[in-house]
């Protein structure tokens, strides 16, 4: 046997943490974590320091403190009587509200402009190419100035409408107003009230709204079971049965029963003193910052609504065409439920940019929980660190709310793959 | 061994960075420049003129501090804050000297570590109204729409008065004078509330000043001082006693035209001491003899700033009332200089 050189491991010397490709990507890897945590160190430790030095101590006592400032806006009871937990209560309620309208509202305006950007009329398309290019280049703080700036400037103050000859009026029958403060609209009020349940701390919901909420949802539950059943009997036969009225009788019989039951009618408002009276005032800082936010996030979904379709090769809508379903049902059967497998993602975070955008609201000067706990409680009671962390801890378990529950949604319409 | 070397430097950046919050007189002088929190702009108090030049009530006291600390009154940097910016760039030592008419309140004297080092205006809310509103006293303002600027004390005193009043409002929460200013001549609320000096330099912008009243209600007291951080007891002393030197300055006779004069001439013991011609005060106080002259020097003293900023031969037409010297039956009272 002839002696064969065995390469042995040479002996282990410090510089091969950087020439030794076998141990320089863990080098760097150890020296990034220390950087990383010598960075929050540091910035702890200087929070600390610095709060020490100032001798102020980090303490959320302050939230059971009485606020003793008013809100415009409460969607639960609220006086300035009330503590600052339930102002950011209130803040939040208000951040909700806003953030589920523009929700809606943009997924509407982005989808009938998105498809609408890909439609064949010259005037359309060209239209919404627009729109989604003006809002989406320009600012959104811009917007909700420019919004709230023609609802303050070109609506007439509530002034206006008194006298015999006012020099605005009410529309829709003298049941809505258009001020530069607010749009009065009626409320609904019950000849039969069966009363209210309370959750606790003075926030009550109506058994009313739980009766109506039930019957829709059983409404739909049935709606669900009688599309089942129409699809069993077109499996079977052929011949889809003909159901939109049983399906349309089970979603508003039994509401219009409850209306009839419950005696539910319209207050209109009315001019007294002030202001108007008797009927639900919506702050115009609430209507400009939806309206702004569905626009400029609209535009954004429109886009992703545009590029989902145009995602779908064009053979599947030629297929469709083939086989004689006409255009509407073609994009209702064939290219949305294909096409929603890409925009479910990028819409999840527009969704998600909407809620936080929202926080702009104090520019409007509508209290949302920027404008509560970050904004006035900050302010009265000092208390920066405490405020600041609290509502990005808010906005933070929103944001994974919302996320989680698109990301549901998302698995169900995603591609199957068996 | 360079992470040693750069954790080490990090943590003396944050022992400096601690250690720098204590002694604003020397990072002052370091600087070279005195960073001063003022109002975005309320004509009278703090606005910039056509120029980008501040001036103004508050500002005059930035001079006032800047010649008394570092010899030149054109070494301020005005840093505008909101109502709800203010304190928050106080205590974050982005601003060494806070004046902003802001109301000297207990819980931001305490619990905000603040220290207000004394009144330059004494005032008190009230309220603004188009005259053609037909309303001539607040309690005529039950169910009104009411502009307020957030973060105020003035949004706690309306909060209590309508509820002792048994009334009713709605809010309209607006960020700065600006836009209370916009708010209100659109009609987009009924009054406009902040305090009585402020509605008078709101109103004097507009364009028909005579078409609005100010109700006669005062419902609040507003000390408005300027204040310094909790904890720089030299530098709340060098700022005390600048207010005090240009009111005192008044209350003698001291004026920006004769200071130099009554410097020369003056036989009396407390103006001498005042000027630095005897005793050395501003030795005390870390500052040179000439601390108190210069200041006076800037802007003239506490009459004379009034007069040029807000007084009544300004378009604003504030009386001096209970801002006048004691000696004329008002409140502004120098604590004595020996």
């Amino acid at each position: 046997m002839t002696d064969v050189m065995v390469p042995a491991n040479p002996p282990f010397r410090p510089s091969m943490l950087i020439y030794d490709r076998r141990y320089r990507s863990m080098t760097f890897q150890v020296i990034v974590f220390i950087l990383v945590m010598a960075l929050a160190w540091w910035l702890v430790n200087n929070t600390i320091r610095n709060l020490a030095a100032l001798g102020k101590d980090f303490d959320f006592g302050f939230l059971w403190q009485r606020a003793g400032y008013d809100i415009p806006q409460t969607p639960i009871p609220y006086t300035s009587d009330d503590t600052h937990l339930r102002a950011a209560l209130v803040g939040l309620l208000n951040t909700l509200i806003v953030s589920i309208l523009g929700c809606i509202a943009a997924t509407v305006v982005g989808i009938i402009a998105g498809v609408a950007r890909l439609s064949n009329n010259w005037l359309i398309a060209r239209l919404m190419t627009v729109y989604v290019e003006a809002f989406r280049n320009v600012p959104l703080l811009l917007w909700i100035l420019i919004v709230f700036a023609v609802f303050t400037e070109v609506m007439p103050p509530p002034n206006a409408f008194r006298g015999d000859d006012p020099a605005a009026s009410m529309i829709l029958f003298d049941h809505v107003a258009l001020t530069n403060r607010y749009t009065a609209i009626p409320t609904l009020a019950m000849t039969n009230d069966p009363g209210s349940l309370d959750l606790g701390a003075r926030i009550t919901i109506s058994w009313a709204t739980i009766a109506f909420a039930v019957a829709l949802v059983a409404g739909w539950i049935v709606r669900r079971m009688i599309a089942a059943w129409a699809q069993r009997v077109q499996d079977q036969t052929g011949v889809r049965p003909t159901t939109w009225w049983a399906s349309l009788a089970v979603m508003t019989v039994p509401s219009l029963l409850l209306i009839w039951y419950f005696g539910l009618h319209l207050i209109p408002p009315t001019l007294k003193g002030f202001n108007f009276t008797g009927g639900l005032n919506v702050q115009n800082g609430l209507v400009a910052l939806w309206l702004a936010l569905t626009l400029y996030t609209g535009a954004f979904i429109a886009e992703i609504v545009r590029a989902g379709i145009l995602a779908i090769s064009r053979g599947q809508s030629e297929a469709a065409f083939a086989l004689g379903l006409r255009p509407g049902r073609t994009m209702n059967l064939v290219i949305l439920p294909q096409a929603l497998r890409v925009i479910i993602p990028p819409l999840i975070s527009q969704y998600l940019n909407l809620m936080k955008n929202s926080s702009l609201a104090i520019a409007v000067g509508y209290m949302d929980i920027k404008g509560t706990l970050g904004g006035t409680t900050l302010n009265q009671t000092g208390r920066e660190l405490e405020s600041i962390v609290l509502m990005m801890g808010v906005y933070l378990v929103l944001s994974l709310i919302i996320s989680a529950g698109m990301n549901l949604f998302n698995a169900r319409v995603k591609l199957k793959e068996r | 061994m360079k992470t040693s070397v750069f954790l080490g430097s990090m943590a003396a950046g944050a022992l400096m960075a601690g250690a720098g919050m204590a002694d604003t007189l020397a990072d002052v002088k370091a600087r070279g420049e005195l960073n001063c929190g003022v109002n975005t702009g309320l004509v009278g108090f703090a606005a910039p003129d056509a120029n980008g030049n501040w001036t103004g009530f508050d500002v005059d006291f930035c001079k006032a501090v800047a010649a008394a600390v570092l010899g030149d009154p054109a070494k301020v940097k005005y840093v505008p804050t909101t109502g709800q910016t203010r304190f928050t760039a106080l205590s974050s030592g982005e601003v060494d000297l806070l004046a902003r008419n802001s109301t000297w309140t207990f819980s931001r004297d305490t619990d905000l570590k603040l220290d207000f080092i004394g009144v330059n205006y004494y005032d008190g809310q009230g309220f603004m109204v188009n005259k053609d509103l037909g309303v001539t006293s607040a309690k005529e303002l039950d169910g009104a729409t009411i502009c307020i600027q957030t973060g105020t004390t003035t949004e706690l005193n309306l909060a209590d008065y309508f509820k002792a009043n048994n009334m009713t409002y709605q809010p309209v929460n607006i960020d700065s004078n600006a836009e209370g200013e916009q708010q209100y001549m659109a009609g987009a609320c009924d009054a406009y509330t902040t305090d009585a000096s402020g509605l008078a330099a709101t109103r004097a912008a507009f364009a028909d000043p005579e078409s609005h009243i100010i109700l006669p209600e005062i419902i609040s007291k507003e000390p408005l001082g300027p204040a310094v951080r909790h904890g720089d007891s030299n530098w709340g002393d060098i700022a005390r006693w600048t207010l005090y030197a240009l009111i005192a300055a008044e209350e003698y006779g001291i004026t920006s035209k004769n200071l130099e004069e009554l410097a020369k001439s003056s036989q009396n013991p407390e103006v001498q001491r005042l000027l630095g011609v005897t005793d050395d005060l501003g030795a005390m106080i870390g500052l040179d003899k000439d601390w108190a002259k210069r200041a006076i020097a800037a802007s003239g003293n506490y009459g004379e700033i009034f007069a040029a900023n807000i007084g009544e031969q300004t378009p604003i037409g504030l009386a001096r009332g209970l801002n006048a010297q004691w000696t004329q039956g008002g409140l502004m009272y120098a604590m004595p200089f020996r």
